[in-house]
């Protein structure tokens, strides 16, 4: 292995622990010690080394979704373990040294960021508008234009009636459930596309739970689904802490942000 | 699962519960921003836009199949979502070509590299409708009723 070949990291422990899952591409993973702290990483095969390599694969879709699944393995696996630290997908280091050097550089914060994720797990559940029949207003008189543009107009105004009390209780339900959590976030809403579902996605959401409470915590989701009839709730996970922990490799003056801190940005593209 | 530190308990799961999928996975992975420590420079496409274009890519169970990402369906982290994902290719497809054209930009920039479905998605008019704004209130819409997205690079 040359000294300058990439690495994927892929989480961060307190200590070693055994991997049995293969990396991306069946790479094996090893553990890299340093402040303290160990890094699991694995080598990229060499041809993404090369300038611009990893650029082009990052586009190409279909690479992106398999790596992006065996990234996860491994970091489950490890979270299956040990308490850790999950780095983002194709966090990667120019060679085993700047794997050391994040680790030192980091360490504050990565320390930190272990010892919050400590015993507790982080749960996704994801709120629905939940569908209804749509309503069938009486024919008036008038054409059958008329009638139809009617109707029309009555199904669009209920359906953003519907969709303005799920995201109403949306709310309410992602506000009890941070409550029960120690922290909580809020992914954007999944496009419709994505999720395969028939109704709009009104909540989108991460919680670190502690570990004691998950059965209490999966029972309030249940419990929030009966009080809130106008949305749909499901629970996912156990997740890695991945929307709790700081972004490694972050520039050095902004070591501790953590995605929950940070608004979505207003911007739209240049 | 008594013996999971870091991931703790399994809890008694309501019937809600609903196991990994890969749009989730996805979500995580890249929302935590694509960080490359060292010396090379990355940019990402937006990732709602590489997100969609993903699921698309994986509406087809064949296409998923071939790319051997359907360990899931067997794995016991992921254990039956996939399965259920399976049975709802079809319907997924479906979705697709229904009445929610108020994404219609997204299509266009992310076309799917591999997806019986679409190209009947690209012979649809791009008509607005009139729940757009309900929609996309994530995304506010630009003067020409585009989406606005956030990108990654707006953080930096």
């Amino acid at each position: 292995m040359s000294d300058e070949s990439l690495q994927w990291l892929y989480a961060v422990a307190r200590d070693s622990v055994p991997v049995e899952v293969a990396g991306i591409g069946d790479a094996p993973v090893r553990a890299v010690h340093g402040a303290g702290l160990c890094a699991f990483v694995s080598t990229a095969p060499a041809g993404l080394s090369e300038a611009g390599a990893l650029q082009e694969r990052l586009e190409d879709a279909e690479w992106v979704a398999r790596t992006a699944v065996e990234h996860h393995r491994v970091v489950a696996a490890l979270a299956s373990a040990a308490p850790v630290v999950p780095a983002g997908l194709a966090t990667v280091c120019r060679g085993e040294a700047r794997i050391t050097a994040t680790l030192v550089r980091h360490a504050a914060g990565l320390t930190g960021a272990l010892d919050r994720v400590t015993g507790r797990t982080e749960w996704g559940v994801k709120g629905y508008v939940r569908g209804g029949p749509a309503p069938v207003p009486e024919t008036k008189s008038g054409g059958a234009g008329t009638a139809y543009l009617e109707r029309r107009r009555a199904q669009l105004s209920a359906r953003d009636r519907r969709h303005d009390e799920a995201a109403r209780d949306a709310d309410a339900a992602h506000a009890e459930l941070a409550r029960r959590a120690d922290a909580a976030h809020r992914h954007a809403p999944q496009d419709r596309r994505l999720t395969g579902e028939p109704e709009a996605m009104v909540l989108n959401g991460a919680y670190l739970v502690p570990d004691e409470r998950a059965v209490a915590f999966a029972a309030a989701v249940d419990d929030l689904a009966a009080r809130y009839p106008t949305i749909t709730l499901r629970l996912t996970g156990p997740w890695p802490p991945y929307s709790f922990v700081p972004a490694l490799g972050a520039e050095p003056s902004d070591p501790d942000r953590v995605p929950g801190d940070t608004p979505v940005p207003a911007g739209g593209p240049p | 699962m008594a013996a999971s530190p870091g991931l703790g308990p399994a809890p008694a799961l309501g019937t809600g519960h609903q196991p990994t999928n890969l749009a989730d996975i996805l979500e995580r992975v890249l929302d935590r921003g694509l960080v490359i420590a060292g010396d090379i420079q990355v940019n990402l496409l937006d990732i709602e836009l590489l997100t969609l274009k993903l699921r698309l890519v994986i509406a087809s169970v064949d296409t998923a199949r071939q790319l051997g990402i359907d360990w899931w369906e067997t794995d016991p982290w992921l254990s039956s979502s996939s399965r259920r994902a399976v049975e709802r290719g079809d319907a997924r497809r479906e979705a697709l070509g229904r009445d929610d054209a108020g994404h219609e930009d997204y299509g266009r920039s992310a076309q799917p590299a591999v997806e019986p479905g679409g190209d009947r998605r690209a012979g649809r008019p791009a008509v607005e409708p009139a729940h757009q704004a309900v929609e996309n209130d994530q995304y506010p819409a630009d003067a020409e009723g585009r989406p606005r997205i956030r990108r990654r690079g707006d953080e930096r």
